[in-house]
């Protein structure tokens, strides 16, 4: 499914800063049960933020109207765990389109990669800046710039540099995904597999 | 040039290198279950694509099956209608397909090698980041997302940049009581979590040389928990003697040259890794992990850290040891416990099921215990009855369940209540993993029994 396009983003953003946020954490097994790809950001981190009487504890990150935003800044190694896609899908339904952290669990940041969130990683000391900016103000802004590879704290003009390999950049920026470059060198796959001992 | 084991299978899959991109990665074997792959089908619909190697994807329905009475209908609306897509799909696009009550059905990461379609050096995926098990044949085998599930349907590639390489190795002997489970939860405690991430690991030294299949599949399974895509372990004759005369192994001439082409699947000897680590047998004693995440565990004899010695930030560590009702510098024996799972694609072969056997044999389940015994496929579950280990459970009143993941991620009925402490066998000890509010302490299937008789936290050592 081709997605939304990336160019940059500039918004504010929702502060998580506890480690190891995993993905049972970001989406439930038990909310695993759907056959289409709808209404997953219902249930964005449905333990930590609803009540089992589903009512929303009110200490929660996304249930604290102070903070809102496309941008999701969270702890180091944001997203361990399954592989579930459903966890980036929920990411993206929830309205976010983008993920900063200091260390993102490898499959978790392809598989967002591959919905349409851009995953930012950032140095541990840029990631302390940001939790701070926002907790001084939760109305600064981040500008997210996928072209030149930069994310910027708008408020002091801190900038940093991150990393995506021009292939998957060329694919955000056009809205392309795998499946669109795959299909296009099938015959190529073809003649390779013929020559593979099993 | 040397080369590991890992590049050897690795660049021999390699379609197309895509500069400042990833590699065209070509994948030999895929299994699909009915969790992650309902999108992907759809996806090919939307888009009007097909299925271009139907007999290299396997279908088996697991994650979210009842583990008792598999001859009804499945209760659950939701659980049943993705069982439906992943019969409807399979059968649509030429896919075999284990369903519930199929005699093969099992736990995709049990019945993948048990029924010799997992090979060395094959490349294997699957939508389920515990695919690494595969790696313990010499395979590179790792989880992906849905979107890639529909890539490999599709294409049988997915697009990959090639990870670093780490070699682990655990050299000696492991001492009396000491599982591959606790070689897994020593290592991934020394590591962390993230220790290995954007690593594939190989595991080498005498421990892994002296394991069985079964423990190997262990350690690789959980090569995940410590951030790794996966793990391998260089094929021998165990893996030889293992893999012969199963249902999809090669036959007659093809076996000779399979394993002929399979003996030069090794790592060099000078060949060299991104980061090795060595760690000594001696040092390991039984685990058991007292967190919300594998890396956080520690020999039975041992007591809860302190916040002053541990890797995570305070305010994290505080949240975790709350989640469990625990404190620092707690001892963990001792500790009362509710619920033991024996199980999962980590724990849930014959093996682990004659482990909790030797130990439970002669004594009662505790009464303070619910127990839930969880095979990983039928197979697993014929060889408990003929192997007599289904009587001693009883006997010592121990009720067997049908296959299924089951409570190792709770998708089905098997949930542990919230605040309630469960022994298990399985792989991730997750806020809410096993259940909402529940409390996990993972460990071997020697730990989870003596837990089961004593009712406690007990050093499996004292009852073996």
């Amino acid at each position: 499914m081709a997605y939304d396009k990336f160019n940059i983003l500039t918004s504010t953003a929702v502060p998580l800063s506890i480690e190891n946020v995993d993905t049972d954490q970001i989406i439930p097994a038990r909310f695993l049960k759907a056959t289409e790809r709808v209404g997953f950001g219902d249930n964005l981190f449905r333990d930590w933020r609803y009540n089992n009487d589903g009512s929303p504890k009110l200490d929660f990150v996304l249930n604290n109207p102070t903070y809102s935003g496309k941008i999701l800044v969270g702890g180091r190694n944001f997203g361990s765990g399954s592989s579930r896609e459903h966890a980036a899908w929920a990411v993206y339904d929830y309205g976010f389109r983008c993920v900063v952290s200091s260390f993102f669990a490898d499959i978790f940041r392809n598989n967002c990669i591959n919905v349409g969130v851009l995953p930012v990683q950032v140095s541990a000391e840029f990631a302390d800046k940001v939790f701070k900016a926002i907790e001084t103000d939760p109305k600064t802004e981040l500008e997210v710039n996928l072209p030149e590879q930069t994310i910027t704290l708008k408020a002091t003009g801190d900038k940093e540099s991150f990393d995506i390999s021009g292939y998957k950049k060329d694919n955000m920026i056009n809205g392309f995904d795998d499946i669109d470059y795959l299909q296009n060198i099938k015959s190529e796959v073809i003649a390779f597999a013929d020559k593979l001992p099993y | 040039m040397s080369t590991t084991l890992f590049d050897k299978v690795w660049d021999s899959h390699v379609v197309r290198k895509i500069e400042d991109g990833p590699d065209v990665f070509f994948i030999d074997r895929h299994f699909i279950h009915e969790v992650t792959s309902p999108v992907a089908f759809l996806g090919l619909k939307e888009r009007g694509i097909s299925v271009l190697y139907p007999e290299r994807t396997f279908a088996t329905a697991d994650h979210n099956t009842p583990t008792i009475n598999q001859h009804l209908p499945v209760e659950d609306a939701l659980s049943a209608n993705q069982l439906k897509a992943l019969e409807e799909n399979s059968k649509e696009y030429g896919i075999s397909h284990w369903g519930l009550g199929n005699v093969k059905n099992g736990i995709v990461h049990v019945v993948g090698p048990e029924n010799g379609i997992t090979l060395p050096g094959a490349t294997i995926v699957c939508g389920d980041s515990h695919t690494s098990t595969h790696g313990a044949f010499g395979a590179i085998a790792f989880g992906i997302g849905t979107s890639e599930v529909e890539m490999v349907l599709s294409t049988q590639c997915i697009m990959q940049p090639k990870p670093k390489k780490m070699r682990i190795n655990v050299a000696g002997d492991l001492q009396f009581g000491v599982t591959p489970k606790d070689v897994a939860l020593y290592i991934i405690s020394k590591l962390s979590t993230s220790g290995a991430t954007g690593y594939f690991v190989e595991y080498a030294g005498e421990v892994f040389e002296n394991m069985t299949m079964e423990g190997r599949m262990t350690v690789c399974n959980l090569s995940i928990e410590m951030g790794a895509r996966g793990g391998m372990i260089a094929p021998d004759q165990t893996t030889f003697d293992y893999l012969e005369g199963r249902l999809f192994a090669p036959k007659g001439e093809s076996w000779d040259s399979s394993v002929a082409y399979w003996k030069t699947l090794k790592t060099d000897a000078d060949a060299i890794f991104d980061e090795e680590i060595t760690f000594q047998a001696s040092d390991i004693e039984p685990m058991i992990t007292y967190g919300t995440n594998p890396g956080m565990g520690l020999g039975i004899t041992k007591s809860i850290p302190s916040s002053k010695d541990v890797a995570e930030g305070e305010e994290t560590y505080v949240k975790s040891l709350g989640y469990m009702g625990f404190n620092q510098g707690d001892a963990m024996i001792g500790k009362q416990i509710d619920y033991v799972f024996l199980g999962s694609c980590t724990n849930g072969r014959i093996e682990d099921f004659r482990a909790f056997a030797s130990i439970v044999k002669g004594r009662q389940k505790a009464d303070n215990v619910t127990a839930w015994l969880v095979p990983g496929s039928h197979v697993v579950e014929a060889q408990i009855k003929e192997e007599g280990i289904l009587d001693i459970l009883t006997e010592s009143g121990f009720v067997l369940r049908q296959p299924g993941c089951s409570a190792c991620l709770a998708m089905n009925d098997d949930k542990v209540p919230a605040g309630k402490y469960a022994v298990s066998t399985s792989n991730r000890n997750f806020e809410g993993r096993q259940g909402p509010g529940s409390r996990t302490l993972l460990a071997s299937p020697f730990m989870a029994a003596a837990a089961a008789v004593t009712g406690v936290l007990t050093d499996p050592r004292d009852l073996i």
